[in-house]
């Protein structure tokens, strides 16, 4: 009889981290030692964020790989026969809105069987004409992302038209970087056999909870990108992907 | 105690009379007198300038007092006041009370509301609702957008786990409930989702809000699947009420919200809401802006539009051209013409003043209108086997609507505008039909003629043109086109009806355009159209599936013509009748044309052809009833039939109205109601032959009232109402009488007597049971009266009548413990002493009472004194019987009074014996102190004032006898 030992990692393509990067901590005392009366007892308090050493301060963010998380530590020490008394609490940070205007560019797309990659054999594609533009890709993440697709023509009916929110996450790391999407929307903008040659509006609220500004640092990035996915009766899926720029201002 | 001895006072009653009448005063034209005429004329109401004009404009004809009931409101006559506020305000008010909710109310008072000429969508509902129906079966799945997430992204691999289930929570309602309902009819279909309607209310109220949201998604869901297509609209309606309860509660929520301290001011801005009601009001929205599928997430935005109002002031107007737009993105040209009505609907009832939405959505339509060619929709309909015709329909109410809340208000350019883009469209019938029906009557009847010339145009094989021409009969019977072309409009409108094949399709066109033909044109025209509609709908008696419409043919003519000797003799008519065939059908009918007949027939009619037409009318309506017929079925039907008996008059050709009635009676001789009013009728006519004869018949006149007579008699024994008979034997009887026909009239009388014993003790009234005993005695009481006049018959004996009356009442078998017997007796004494008189109180014209047969003979006298003491016997030892039952002192009290009443009244006092048997009925009457002493004091002081009459002193003594009882 032979034993034998594995290790299996969950995920073995994942980059783990030694451990969370701390960019601040400062300890600030409340109270002085001293009875607190009996009931309920208010003690208020404010400090300012400092940044420990060059780092920077990001927003809040709760992604899969990256988290970026404020907390505070209330520590109430007590005599030797009490135990010591600790709550934790987080709290959530915004950058300044920023002053810089945001110049609203539009992009243009035209998707033809020509324009198309990743695909095994062109020739059993249907034709179709579609096109179309964003209003910018550069947006205000308060700020709908709008646009307009049209179906100029197409062979086989088009099922359904959806913009598909993804964000990428990339974490730097000795042997290079682990990138990863994850796609956080998904709105329909047509259904059906749409009429030919009729503008469709594009537009998508950016979820609150799941988008932030685009960040970018030496260490790690959080991006946003739109596809615009055309699915036809016969289950092609036709893609197109916007890289986005999101700012707060 | 034979020993009583009956004499009756004599009487003068001129004397009498002439004693009680009051003495006259003359009143001056300008006294006041409470029974003097008042004229109120009625308040004129001038608009706009009310508040000054409410004080009167009233007046009463008599200058001085003013009339009690104006005086008091200040001259204003308080119903003419109310009539002119109506007018103005009482719309205002169902309207209100119409939409019940406070959210609704307070949008009403907005300035922006619509105005209460809008035909608002709940009118509209019922009527889709019946008309879009299938006999399919329905599913309802609320699982569907998951499964089809699921299948929509497979690139996306890189989804977590997490993020799945997430998205996946929110598309099922509860977790791992698979809700799929299959092989549902529409009736289940329709409480399915009344049903959800349900639990969104519980969801919202239980505050699970979430739940609430996902219920109003999955529904809206619902309207993306065009399975059953034909129930599309219906389906749209059902669901969109879920939508709007959904609106308006988050819209109360939030605005209740911010109703702390005090409610918002209806026209609150954004600045009276506060943070945390925008807050909440704004999470609605990120929530809804994140539904992943299309048409749930238009759905349910526009079902919250209005709550735009709580996050800024151009909210509303931002949103509706941004949904508008959305809507482009549905492929299914039928989903998007209904979702473009919810939004016209909801964008109506928030901000009616944007009408640009409106129009762009109209604009939109017409740009994706070859949608409905294209070949997905054609495969749809092959698979689901639905024809083209069939499938435009479905339209109409989505394009209706959207067409009416751009027409309403709108200026004629606007209009004229529409109407050129339709002309340019290639297969515009279903739009010019829509155009026909939600532009204002007025502007489609004035261009009426284009129409016709468009419809002429359209394309045969889309929408079928009788659906047009219906279309512009609906406008036409309510606003008229210009004079001059109106017979145009007709004959061309009806070359194109009469060739419609489908008697089904006909009939529903030619419904719509007897209305206009009424309206504008002579019978002649009106038979015209009759003619043809019995043409069409005879063969394979196709009038059998379309009773609906037939009747509605009848309720249009009934409304424009009144003159029945028109109606009649239009050859048609009668005819078309003949179409309805089924029993409860036709009933339906005559009922509608007898009942149009009384309200409108004024005059007294002889009109051969009226009278043959409604003979045969009521003749139905009468031959409809059967065992099984309900009474108040039969009742309203015999007063129908007596409304139309009462209206033939042949005037002075009294014969032919004999002859009329006995025609009658052979005919409606199932209905009793009817045939007492025939014996009423006859009745009548006897003494309006006496009228006319002045009094005094001829040979002729005199045979044929005795026909009247002989009419009554051998008509009455076929009632079954008993009482019903008796009255109607006294009062043929009294006009036999009346008529000098003696031997009639005493047949009459014995004939009453002879049915008295049948009279049952209890009989049936208004459904109760209840005893006859009053009425019985009220018979018997005019009975007697009557038979003061009638003189004796020479053959039988002296009061035949009164006897054989007296020996009825003895055996007939009263209710046991009752006085009624007795209380007769008592009433018959003041007859008998009547007719002891010299000269009677009343006597009939030219016929001898037995005043004059006898003349005062004594033996006449003595006999009636006999009998008149029989009958005191009679009552006295009842009284005695009562006594010993020490049950009754109050029925012996009550019962001595009056027959001490009627010793006072009618008896010669000055007879000792009378006057003593008077005190001791005073006494027994007084003994168990049960009479009140208010009557017995008044009795008292009335004996004293006749005592002062002349003849009457004995009086006095006997008034001194008589002790008033000291109450103890």
């Amino acid at each position: 009889m032979s034993v034998t030992l594995d290790i299996r990692l969950k995920r073995a393509n994942k980059v783990y981290h030694e451990g969370p990067i701390q960019l601040i901590s400062s300890n600030i005392e409340v109270a002085k030692a001293g009875k607190i009366p009996g009931g309920k007892t208010e003690i208020p308090f404010e400090f300012p964020l400092q940044t420990k050493g060059n780092k920077v301060l990001y927003e809040t963010y709760h992604g899969v790989f990256v988290n970026i998380q404020y907390t505070l530590r209330c520590d109430m020490k007590r005599s030797l026969l009490a135990k010591d008394l600790s709550r934790n609490c987080e709290f959530i940070v915004h950058c300044q809105p920023q002053k810089a205007k945001v110049v609203p560019t539009a992009v243009n797309f035209t998707i033809t069987p020509d324009t198309l990659q990743n695909i095994r054999d062109r020739n059993v594609l249907p034709k179709f004409l579609i096109r179309g533009h964003l209003d910018a890709t550069n947006c205000v993440i308060s700020q709908p992302l709008t646009g307009e697709v049209v179906v100029e023509n197409s062979d086989v009916p088009v099922k359904s038209i959806e913009l598909q929110l993804v964000r990428v996450e990339t974490c730097g790391c000795a042997e290079g970087y682990a990138r990863d999407a994850t796609e956080i929307q998904n709105i329909q903008i047509a259904e059906g056999d749409v009429c030919h040659g009729l503008s469709i509006p594009i537009y998508m609220v950016f979820p609150r909870l799941f988008t932030c500004p685009t960040l970018e640092t030496t260490n790690f990035k959080v991006e946003f990108e739109v596809n615009v996915v055309i699915v036809l009766h016969d289950d092609h899926l036709i893609t197109e992907n916007f890289p986005l720029k999101l700012c707060r201002v | 105690m034979a020993a009583v001895q009956w004499r009756s006072r004599g009487r003068n009653y001129d004397a009498e009379l002439q004693r009680c009448r009051p003495e006259a005063a003359l009143v001056e034209f300008g006294d006041y007198h409470p029974l003097k005429p008042i004229m109120v004329t009625d308040t004129k109401t001038r608009r706009g300038a009310r508040k000054g004009s409410t004080s009167s404009s009233s007046s009463s004809s008599s200058s001085a007092p003013a009339d009690p009931l104006s005086s008091m409101l200040d001259g204003t006559d308080p119903l003419s006041m109310f009539a002119a506020a109506s007018a103005t305000e009482a719309p205002a008010m169902t309207h209100s009370s119409s939409t019940g909710d406070l959210g609704r109310k307070r949008r009403e008072k907005e300035e922006e509301a619509v105005g209460l000429d809008f035909e608002h969508w709940s009118s509209k509902r019922g009527e889709i609702l019946a008309r879009f129906t299938t006999t399919e079966k329905l599913s309802i799945n609320l699982f569907m957008g998951s499964d089809r997430g699921k299948a929509l992204s497979p690139g996306s691999s890189a989804v977590s786990e997490k993020v799945r289930t997430r998205l996946e929570e929110l598309d099922d309602l509860e977790e791992g409930s698979q809700r799929e309902l299959l092989n549902l009819s529409q009736q289940d279909y329709a409480n399915r989702i009344e049903e959800l309607n349900q639990s969104l209310k519980e969801a919202w109220a239980s505050d699970q809000k979430v739940k609430a949201l996902k219920i109003v998604i999955q529904c809206s869901k619902l309207l993306s699947d065009t399975s059953v297509i034909q129930f599309y609209p219906s389906k749209f309606v059902l669901i969109t009420d879920i939508l709007d309860t959904f609106g308006r509660l988050v819209y109360d929520r939030i605005w209740t919200m911010c109703s702390d301290p005090r409610p918002l001011p209806d026209g609150f801005t954004v600045e009276d809401v506060n943070d945390t009601a925008k807050e909440t009001c704004l999470n609605w929205f990120f929530k809804i802006a994140s539904i992943r599928e299309l048409l749930p997430r238009l759905y349910v935005e526009a079902a919250i539009l209005k709550c735009n109002r709580f996050l800024n002031k151009s909210g509303i107007q931002e949103t509706l051209p941004r949904l508008t737009a959305m809507i482009r993105g549905i492929g299914d040209p039928l989903v998007a013409a209904y979702t473009r009505a919810y939004l016209c609907r909801v964008g109506m009832e928030v901000a009616p003043h944007l009408k640009d939405s409106l129009n762009r959505n109209f604009f939109d339509l017409l740009g994706t209108f070859r949608q409905i060619s294209a070949e997905s929709v054609q495969n749809q309909l092959v698979l689901q086997r639905v024809e083209v015709p069939e499938y435009l329909t479905l339209y109409s109410p989505a394009i209706n609507w959207i067409l009416q809340c751009i027409a309403y208000r709108a200026p004629e350019p606007l209009l004229t505008e529409m109407m050129e883009r339709c002309k340019t469209l290639g297969n515009n019938a279903l739009l010019l039909n829509s155009v026909m029906r939600a532009f204002r009557p007025e502007f489609v009847a004035a261009r009426a003629t284009d129409f016709i010339s468009m419809i002429k145009e359209c394309d045969e094989s889309g929408f079928p043109k009788h659906l047009l021409f219906g279309s512009l009969g609906r406008s036409l019977a309510c606003a008229d086109p210009p004079e001059s072309e109106r017979l145009t409009i007709l004959n061309e409108a009806w070359k194109v009806i009469t060739k419609v094949r489908s008697p089904q399709d006909y009939v529903n066109c030619a419904e719509i355009w007897v209305e206009f033909t009424c309206r504008h044109f002579t019978k002649r025209e009106v038979n015209t159209v009759l003619a043809d509609i019995i043409k069409h709908m005879t063969p394979d008696r196709a009038f059998e599936d379309a009773y609906p419409q037939l009747q509605s043919v009848i309720r249009k003519i009934l409304t424009y013509l009144h003159d029945f000797s028109v109606l009649f003799s239009m050859e048609r008519f009668l005819p078309f009748l003949d179409m309805f065939q089924k029993d409860s059908v036709r009933v339906e009918v005559c009922k509608s044309i007898m009942e149009v007949f009384i309200r409108h027939q004024v005059e007294l009619t002889r009109d051969p052809v009226i009278l043959n037409a409604m003979l045969h009318i009521c003749k139905t309506m009468h031959d409809s009833v059967n065992a099984l017929t309900l009474e108040d079925e039969k009742r309203s039907l015999a007063l129908l039939i007596i409304g139309f008996i009462r209206m033939v008059s042949f005037g002075r050709d009294f014969e032919q109205q004999l002859s009329f009635c006995v025609e009658a009676r052979a005919t409606f001789c199932n209905l009793e109601p009817v045939l007492v009013q025939l014996i009423h009728t006859v009745n009548q006519l006897a003494m309006e032959t006496l009228r006319v004869m002045r009094g005094s018949h001829s040979r002729k006149t005199a045979a044929f009232v005795r026909a009247c007579a002989a009419y009554s008699f051998i008509t009455i024994p076929s009632l079954s109402s008993i009482f019903s008979r008796l009255s109607l034997y006294l009062l043929s009887g009294q006009v036999a009488l009346a008529n000098q026909c003696l031997s009639q009239s005493d047949a009459f009388l014995q004939a009453a007597v002879s049915v008295l014993p049948e009279v049952p003790r209890s009989i049936s009234v208004e459904g109760k049971l209840r005893s006859s005993e009053s009425f019985l005695l009220d018979f018997i009481n005019n009975f007697l009266a009557t038979l003061l006049v009638v003189p004796d018959h020479p053959e039988h004996g002296v009061l035949y009548l009164v006897r054989g009356l007296l020996n009825m009442v003895q055996d007939y078998t009263w209710e046991d413990n009752s006085d009624a017997k007795v209380r007769v007796y008592v009433s018959a004494l003041p007859v008998l002493a009547a007719m002891s008189q010299e000269t009677y109180l009343y006597s009939i014209p030219k016929v001898d009472s037995n005043e004059t047969l006898y003349g005062g003979d004594p033996k006449f006298l003595s006999e009636i004194n006999k009998l008149c003491e029989t009958l005191i016997g009679q009552i006295l030892d009842h009284l005695k019987a009562l006594g010993r039952d020490e049950q009754n002192p109050r029925r012996q009290g009550a019962l001595a009074f009056s027959l001490f009443g009627v010793l006072l009244a009618h008896g010669d006092l000055r007879n000792n014996k009378l006057s003593q048997l008077a005190v001791n009925l005073w006494n027994l009457s007084h003994k168990h102190g049960f009479c009140e002493t208010r009557i017995s004091v008044r009795t008292l002081e009335f004996i004293k004032h006749q005592a002062q009459q002349p003849d009457m002193a004995h009086l006095s003594d006997t008034v001194q006898r008589l002790a008033l009882q000291s109450r103890t």
